[in-house]
């Protein structure tokens, strides 16, 4: 794509190229490792009890695959191409930048190394011990650097809100890591947090709620608000509910992370404060969604041509019927049914694939063409039939966790009336293993689309072979 | 928590709530005349200024008034108990005390019959059943037969003694069935063949008779402590009959081999505390007509 305004600057575009194809690679990897630890929760003995592959040790890597190395990958990729395209000037130091690809990239290849081989911090989705850890700093002090130092040197004068929401990204994740991680060492691959119990426990979910509220909600707020408007050519539907859940949010979701915890040894009053504050997280949640659906007002027709804008359309309705399920699951009554059971895992699920993943697919889709020079993806067919394989699978995936949490509730506070429990564990279990297999359907064919994705974006970025010289031809 | 760090909270929560509520007041001006876009333009993408949708809105007010009414009902704010005076715990303890008013009567009842009676009782066992399968099964299996390291409770074979006040025993205040590691005792790694061979000839597994004859030896100056001098054990002390088809950890030659080099420690955790003497008086007779006995089938 060649820009013709004279005055636009040379965008640094090799980095996001760069991330925007592991993204897809550590797509394929993420959600494999995810359909083998659904298909292991059926059959426990699948790996014939290999230590580096049994469930403990995959399950972390598959989070941290596709939270870090595929959401990672895609949040890097669409801040680095949206800030420069909203700010008009290229990347603030591009080595730097450079930089965070390899440093980033480096940290995956740990995590998918020492996981399986055992070494685990066991804070969830915090595992990766601590020279890791330290890695992952440095990483991403130099990620805010480029970042922020680009928007220092912007040639608008307003800061535009993609922006503001990559920025309350970076800078919360840096804070939650960094806090959430002090360890003290006893060897290179061993660590103890510096947290005693209760405490730790809070820490670590203050960091677990506000890595899924900053890293999986503010992240791709900040993409949406970019990649939405662009592929719709659609005004944005209103500033000022923009401010007003930009700030909502980030001021209530570091409230929110005592909901893990309810009815547990943490103090009434912060089991409270939690759940209070999930609940009024409610609508500033929707700000964002209702500003993204509305923004496409005006462009539905090309919902029937675009496959890239159903993508959107549907993660943005993901996002809202997600953060809708979130609050109410707070509500410790609701939560005293729902705690440990799959209901949750449904939950995150249709945050992670509903939301996270299809609108990574819209920009990536958006994003990948003009970053290689070409016009359009390889086939948009695929992209439609990944569209529905998306949709068709996670539908497929919750439908079968909410089915399988609220019986495993119910029968797990089934009472006799001479007190004794109805059921023991193990019957709630083998209640769930029909669910296990829809679970693991849905799983497929989400990963069917992603290597589809994989395909299609394989085949776009092909070089293209030199133009034969043909007989000059009237145009069709 | 002391009144510095309830003030801290209070103040921290109400001016976070405050704020919201600011927020959607600072933001109600109006900049631009609907259909128009702001000044900004980024890379192509202009903005509207539509008001705040008066239902999103109106959601927003809502569930801030509802978090300061329950603020006020519960604990939350600081130190301060809320009005109602509820509490994770006092919850807890009202429904245990629900539950026990509704079914103590029949604990009560039954843990007045002896073991043998109760055991024939068919709507007790199924209580008792629906208990073991809530707390014991974990470790002795559904059926009731065990795993390695796990009694079996169906068989006639009983580490600590079968009889119900014995059963009933080793479930109220739990057993711990040591066995030191004796490699050191019986001439090191030399030595544990000779004596895996001569116990398992006490189980009546065939065994090289040179072998065995150096075992007994050791045997007879080490394990016949606790084992006795004719293999059949102790239940007074836990330790098992060697001479039955009964095998706790197994009979193969390297688990018996491992129990000598590495000891074993079988821990059944005591129930007393945790289920009340009724209950284990009901699970007494539970286990007790497991191993066939008493008639009743559960």
């Amino acid at each position: 794509m060649s820009d013709t305004n004279a005055a636009a600057p040379e965008y640094e575009l090799g980095v996001v190229r760069q991330f925007s194809i592991m993204a897809v690679v550590w797509g394929v990897v993420g959600m494999l490792v995810g359909v083998i630890i659904a298909t292991q929760l059926m059959f426990p003995d699948l790996t014939h009890g290999i230590p580096w592959l049994s469930y403990g040790r995959l399950r972390p890597l598959h989070t941290n695959a596709v939270i870090f190395a595929f959401g990672g990958s895609v949040l890097f990729a669409s801040s680095y191409y949206a800030v420069q395209r909203t700010s008009g000037v290229a990347l603030f130091l591009p080595g730097l930048a450079r930089f965070t690809f390899w440093g980033w990239q480096l940290v995956i290849v740990l995590a998918a190394i020492t996981l399986p081989l055992g070494y685990t911090s066991a804070k969830e989705y915090a595992e990766l011990e601590w020279p890791i850890d330290v890695l992952i700093t440095v990483v991403w002090v130099s990620y805010a650097v480029v970042f922020f130092g680009t928007i220092a040197r912007r040639r608008v004068k307003h800061i535009y809100v993609a922006n503001w929401f990559y920025g309350a990204f970076i800078l919360t994740v840096a804070l939650l890591h960094v806090v959430n991680s002090l360890e003290m060492p006893v060897s290179l691959f061993k660590s103890y947090s510096i947290y005693p119990g209760t405490i730790d426990a809070m820490v670590q979910w203050w960091y677990g709620h506000n890595a899924v509220g900053f890293f999986l909600t503010a992240g791709f707020l900040g993409l949406m608000y970019y990649f939405v408007p662009k592929q719709a050519e659609r005004p944005i539907y209103s500033y000022r509910l923009s401010v007003v859940h930009f700030w909502a949010l980030i001021g209530i979701y570091m409230w929110a992370g005592p909901h893990h915890l309810l009815y547990s040894t943490l103090p009434d009053w912060a089991q409270s404060l939690g759940m209070v504050f999930s609940v009024i997280l409610w609508a500033p949640s929707w700000g964002g969604m209702i500003n993204g659906i509305m923004t496409m007002s005006g462009a539905w027709e090309k919902l029937r041509t675009d496959p890239i804008l159903r993508f959107m359309i549907v993660a943005l309705s993901f996002y809202g019927m997600s953060t809708f399920e979130g609050p109410m699951m707070s509500v410790k009554s609701v939560n005293a049914l729902s705690h440990n059971t799959d209901w949750t895992i449904g939950h995150v699920h249709s945050g992670s694939l509903g939301w996270v993943a299809m609108i990574s697919y819209g920009a990536l889709y958006h994003m990948i063409p003009p970053l290689f020079g070409r016009a359009r993806m390889y086939s948009t067919n695929l992209i439609n039939v990944h569209f529905w394989l998306s949709t068709i699978g996670v539908v497929r995936y919750i439908t079968s966790m909410w089915i399988a949490g609220l019986m495993q509730g119910l029968m797990w506070r089934a009472v006799n009336d001479d007190g004794t429990l109805t059921y023991s564990f193990v019957e709630a279990l083998e209640a769930t293993f029909p669910y296990y297999a829809g679970r693991l359907a849905g799983g497929l064919i989400f990963f069917a689309g992603m290597l589809l994705m994989a395909y299609n974006v394989w085949k776009t970025v092909q070089p293209e072979p030199a133009p034969v010289p043909q007989p000059a031809r009237a145009a069709a | 928590m002391s009144a510095g760090w309830s003030f801290f909270i209070i103040v921290l929560t109400l001016s976070n709530i405050a704020a919201c509520v600011w927020l959607m007041f600072w933001q109600r001006k109006k900049r631009v005349a609907k259909g128009q876009t702001l000044g900004h333009e980024f890379d192509g993408i202009v903005e509207y200024d539509n008001p705040l949708p008066r239902w999103w809105l109106g959601t927003f007010i809502g569930t801030i008034v509802w978090g300061l009414l329950y603020l006020l009902l519960y604990p939350g704010l600081g130190s301060f108990a809320g009005v109602l005076g509820w509490s994770q715990q006092g919850q807890y303890d009202a429904e245990v005390e629900r539950r026990q008013a509704a079914c103590g009567p029949l604990y009560a009842s039954l843990a007045g019959r002896p073991i043998p009676g109760v055991a024939q009782d068919g709507e007790a066992m199924k209580t008792a059943g629906r208990l073991f399968a809530n707390n014991c099964s974990q470790c002795h299996g559904s059926d009731g037969r065990g795993g390695s390291g796990f009694p079996n409770l169906t068989d006639a074979a009983w580490q600590w003694g079968g009889d119900p006040e014995t059963i009933k025993t080793t479930i109220l205040y739990g057993r711990q069935g040591v066995m030191p590691a004796f490699a050191p005792a019986i001439g090191g790694e030399e030595g544990i063949p000779a004596v895996v061979a001569y116990v398992r000839h006490l189980g009546g597994f065939e065994t090289d008779p040179e072998l065995r004859a150096v075992g007994q030896q050791k045997y007879m100056t080490v394990c016949v402590a606790c084992h006795g001098a004719d293999g059949k054990g102790m239940q007074a002390l836990g330790a098992p009959n060697l001479t039955d088809e009964t095998w706790l950890y197994g009979a193969s030659e390297e688990a018996i081999a491992e129990g000598l080099r590495q000891g074993r420690h079988g821990v059944m955790p005591a129930q007393k505390d945790l289920l009340g003497e009724e209950k284990v008086h009901l699970l007494s007779a539970y286990v007790y007509q497991l191993s066939g006995r008493a008639g009743a089938t559960p």
